[in-house]
């Protein structure tokens, strides 16, 4: 990455990616006398696909909890646009553009996957209890406009065979997807996904890729994912963090970080002699 | 009364109507306000009217136009049924180019046959998908310039020298409409009765496809009769699912539906097509046999399911329905008792599940292409649907015969449709003449002289006779496919394999016995209706291989063989074409693989070179055989896949003579 500057950079096939949108400085996460992350800095950039990988126990998901609020470091700063965040909670953070995903599928089972996605809106809308009970002016309005976004983005990952169903009782594949596309209705700034294929087959994996990169290409969305298939993180992701035993052992290219003996180190064991 | 029938039925000045832009411009003033497409988009039936589709179609002429589509270029069109593709035929028509749909879920090479064989220099295509087939492709289709995209996403990095928008090309048009409208108008007005209307390319059984040319009077002439036959007027309600690729659809979602000035109804998406027919409730519905087949599975499944009151309530009523509903339909006499089960039935059970398929206002429906089962057939026209069969090709733009309401049997195809004519040859093959018989296959004047002669005759490859008595044609099989057995004896694999797959369980079979002793099968089970069996059953599976190797569905298939091959028994022409050996194969017969033509009818030659190894073990006596089988998947890469087949030998049944003669 020689090109990049404080402004953006050029990926390899050709996207223009913007200046930095998040930032993590020093960060340090401490459970009791667990350190969980030690002193990690990295940044996000404005529509880039960046990824976070490491063997199991490594803290990706502390990482991401992090950012998404969910977890106050003990240490370090998070800068979100410009500006050092305050502590926060999560809805304060999701508030501010931050929509995720689950690695264990957090979806309202009994609920339709149109009332699913439509929860994902809650920012967008703002009538009040008795406008929505009473089901006029405002609230039906906002309902009308609402309901059209989601629709595009049922359109977009293509589940509108199943925008009536019980999302209980959808397969693991595509309950992911409804996942993604409830993120994706509270319109983010920046997306979070928290292992998108874990559990899915080829196929599956290979629709999951293909839709992350849509969403990317066609909104221009920032996401930030976790990963443990290195295949796919290597073929989706633009810049990637590597993370072992809650410290950056690695942060670059997915060329850069194939090449660095301490990724190659931390995956595959070395001997001790 | 006079006005009413003027909306029922096209007026006359129609018959001035010599091309499908012509009837555009004549549906556009008489019906201006009336539907012409609907198609569910983002969770609604987003619809344009008669005048609409003319200006949507009016600015894609022009922006084509503008691009430098000259007269008599090809335009391929690849996509699935929306309103967009069929603007784009008729657009291609307009501009004095000629547009050629190809199937979508072709491979790309399969589509670069076709496209460099026309010689195609625009195509028209539905997303990223495509486009990357033909990017693929490119290199050897030298005429293709410009490719036509509908749907934008992922495509927004892809070099644009080459590449437009659908919308974009509209906007062009509109923009640089006094520029080429004059150009436009002379254009369309050259077009007469005998101008190329679309080209079709069949899949065909055996060898290359080939492009069948149609012309405006082939496909309106065609449209006409055939509407009229079965009434059909400015209000039906059409699904276009079907591929478009096939004539039927053109037939129906643009032949008739220009004709008659009917709205076509284009689902949102291949899965949501039965949410979408139930939603849009057509009056005038075509399907193949195998999605009554598949429609009929299910219902059995979920009836299973149900609890046993109702259970009880649909067996008690089926059975009325199968005694009397298919009188009533035909308007024969039933006893008012019966009358009064029968409406009661529809109350309870008839009418809902109707309303569930999505047929509850079918007033017309037909099935073509493969023979359908009595039992299924039976059971939708007991319930008081209209279905009936059909049989044509591509050739005769659609219809050879057809059963006339009230005519209607499972094994009998119809009287011929009105302006055909049909003869049958001496060696029983059939052959007709008319005014939909296409004009000839684009570059390849041997096949076209092999297949209609001077007079215009063509001839179908089919063997069939006509029935004494009531008139209708009835279809044996393949001409070519019928062959002799090492005894001489007459052997239709066909006739047996349809017999075969009327069992739910049995998705395809394809039966060997040409020159030989004995007949014996391949079958490939219906993972649906078998799976669903299974965990009844409580047989655990992980692979379709495994099931389909599994000793009990063996032992369930063997009952089935053993099933066809008694009711062969009882038919003496037939009866030494009983099934002595079979065996399930490991994987599903596909057309990526080659093994079937798009249109889902079984390749025997390509089965038996390919299936080779197992075809010998099916005569050498062995009682297992071990195969490897390479796969191609959707994506073009290829694996292979391996396994051990038993072979199962299967009872047969004594036939009627010689069980007299033992006596």
């Amino acid at each position: 990455m020689n090109d990049m500057t404080p402004d953006g950079y050029v990926t390899e096939d050709g996207r223009k990616i913007g200046g930095v949108i998040m930032e993590m400085r020093n960060i340090t996460l401490r459970f009791g006398g667990v350190v969980a992350i030690e002193d990690i800095s990295f940044d996000i950039r404005e529509g880039e696909i960046r990824a976070i990988i490491g063997p199991n126990g490594a803290g990706k998901s502390s990482m991401l909890n992090v950012i998404s609020g969910f977890y106050n470091p003990q240490q370090g700063e998070v800068w979100y646009k410009g500006s050092k965040r305050p502590q926060m909670k999560p809805y304060q953070v999701a508030q501010q553009g931050i929509a995720r995903t689950f690695q264990n599928i957090a979806l309202f089972e009994g609920m339709s996957v149109l009332d699913n996605v439509m929860t994902g809106r809650i920012r967008q809308m703002s009538a009040g209890l008795l406008s929505q009970a009473i089901w006029k002016g405002r609230a039906e309005a906002e309902e009308t406009e609402n309901r059209a976004a989601v629709e595009k983005i049922i359109d977009f990952l293509e589940i509108q065979h199943i925008r009536k169903t019980p999302v209980g009782r959808l397969p693991y594949g595509l309950k992911k997807r409804v996942e993604l596309a409830r993120a994706l209705a509270a319109e983010p700034s920046i997306l979070l996904l928290d292992e998108p294929m874990a559990g899915m087959n080829v196929e599956e994996k290979e629709d999951m890729s293909r839709f992350i990169l849509d969403v990317n290409d066609e909104f221009g969305t920032t996401i930030a994912l976790i990963e443990h298939d290195m295949g796919v993180v290597m073929d989706l992701s633009d810049r990637v963090v590597v993370m072992d035993y809650g410290k950056k052992i690695g942060d670059g290219t997915p060329d850069e970080v194939r090449r660095n003996q301490a990724v190659i180190d931390a995956y595959l064991g070395v001997a001790h002699d | 009364m006079r006005e009413e029938k003027d909306l029922a039925q096209p007026s006359q000045a129609a018959d001035g109507a010599r091309s499908i832009p012509a009837l555009l411009q004549r549906n556009a003033t008489q019906f201006a306000n009336r539907h012409a497409y609907r198609e569910k988009e983002y969770g609604i039936w987003q619809t344009w009217s008669w005048a609409e589709a003319e200006k949507e179609i009016e600015a894609l002429a022009l922006g084509l136009i503008n691009l430098g589509v000259a007269e008599g270029d090809f335009i391929s069109v690849i996509g699935r049924n929306r309103p967009h593709f069929y603007w784009s035929m008729v657009a291609a028509q307009s501009v004095g180019a000629i547009p050629v749909p190809l199937y979508q879920d072709a491979a790309a090479d399969e589509m670069a046959y076709v496209m460099d064989h026309c010689g195609a220099r625009f195509a028209i295509v539905q997303d990223q998908e495509q486009v990357d087939k033909l990017i693929e492709v490119q290199e050897g289709l030298h005429q293709l310039e410009h490719i036509i995209y509908v749907d934008p996403r992922g495509l927004r990095k892809y070099d644009h020298h080459k590449l437009h928008r659908f919308t974009d090309i509209q906007e062009q048009g509109r923009a640089a409409y006094y520029e080429f409208i004059e150009d436009l108008k002379a254009r369309r007005g050259k077009l007469d009765y005998d101008s190329v209307c679309v080209m079709l390319y069949t899949s065909g059984t055996t060898g290359k496809p080939k492009g069948v040319v149609l012309s405006n009077r082939n496909i309106i002439e065609a449209s006409k009769s055939s509407a009229e036959f079965d009434n059909l007027a400015v209000d039906e309600e059409v699904l276009a699912y079907l591929p478009m690729a096939w004539v039927g659809d053109f037939i129906f979602s643009i032949g008739q539906a220009y004709w008659c000035g009917f709205c076509v109804n284009c689902p949102e998406s291949a899965e949501t097509m039965q949410t979408d027919l139930r939603e849009i409730g057509p009056t005038y519905y075509f399907a193949p046999p195998r999605v009554f087949e598949t429609q009929l599975t299910n219902v059995m499944i979920r009836m299973e399911d149900a609890s046993r009151f109702k259970k009880w309530l649909f067996d008690h009523f089926m059975a009325v329905a199968r005694r009397v509903g298919p009188d009533i339909l035909d308007g024969k006499p039933v006893s008012g008792m019966d009358r009064l089960r029968y409406s009661l039935g529809n109350l309870f059970v008839f009418g809902p599940l109707k309303d569930t398929l999505g047929l509850g206002r079918v007033r017309v429906g037909y099935t073509a292409g493969e023979a359908i089962g009595p039992e299924i057939f039976d059971f939708y026209r007991s319930l008081g649907i209209n279905l009936k069969q059909l049989y044509g090709q591509t050739e005769a733009s659609v219809f050879i015969t057809l059963q006339p309401d009230g005519e209607v049997r499972s094994d009998t195809v119809g009287v011929p449709a009105p302006g055909v004519e049909v003869r049958i040859s001496e060696d029983g093959e059939v052959f007709y003449r008319g005014a939909g018989t296409f004009e000839y296959y684009y570059k390849n004047e041997e096949s076209t002289k092999k297949t209609k002669d001077a007079q215009g005759w063509v001839a179908t490859g089919d063997a069939g006779f006509f029935e004494d008595g009531s008139g209708h044609l009835r279809i044996i099989d393949r001409a070519k496919d019928v062959g002799k057995m090492a005894d001489g004896k007459l052997f239709a694999p066909k006739y047996v394999e349809n017999k075969l797959k009327f069992f739910p369980n049995i998705l395809e079979a394809v039966v060997f016995g040409n020159g030989r002793e004995e007949c014996t099968a391949f079958i490939n089970i219906d993972l649906t209706a078998v799976g669903n069996w299974a965990e009844r059953n409580n047989i655990g599976y992980a692979s379709y291989q495994e099931l389909a190797g599994h000793p009990k569905v063996l032992e369930m298939i063997r009952g089935h063989v053993e099933d066809v091959n008694r009711s062969l028994a009882d038919d003496p022409m037939l009866s030494h074409c009983q099934v002595h050996r079979f065996l399930v194969l490991h994987k599903e017969l596909d057309a990526d693989d080659g093994e079937m033509t798009r249109t889902r009818k079984v390749r025997r030659g390509v089965i038996s070179e390919k299936f080779e190894d197992l075809l010998v073990a099916l005569y050498d006596g062995s009682e297992e055989v071990y195969t490897t089988t390479e796969v191609t998947y959707e994506d073009g890469r290829k694996g292979s896949i391996s396994a051990t087949l038993k072979i199962v030998p299967v009872e047969v049944a004594v036939e009627q003579t010689a069980k007299v003669a033992a006596e």
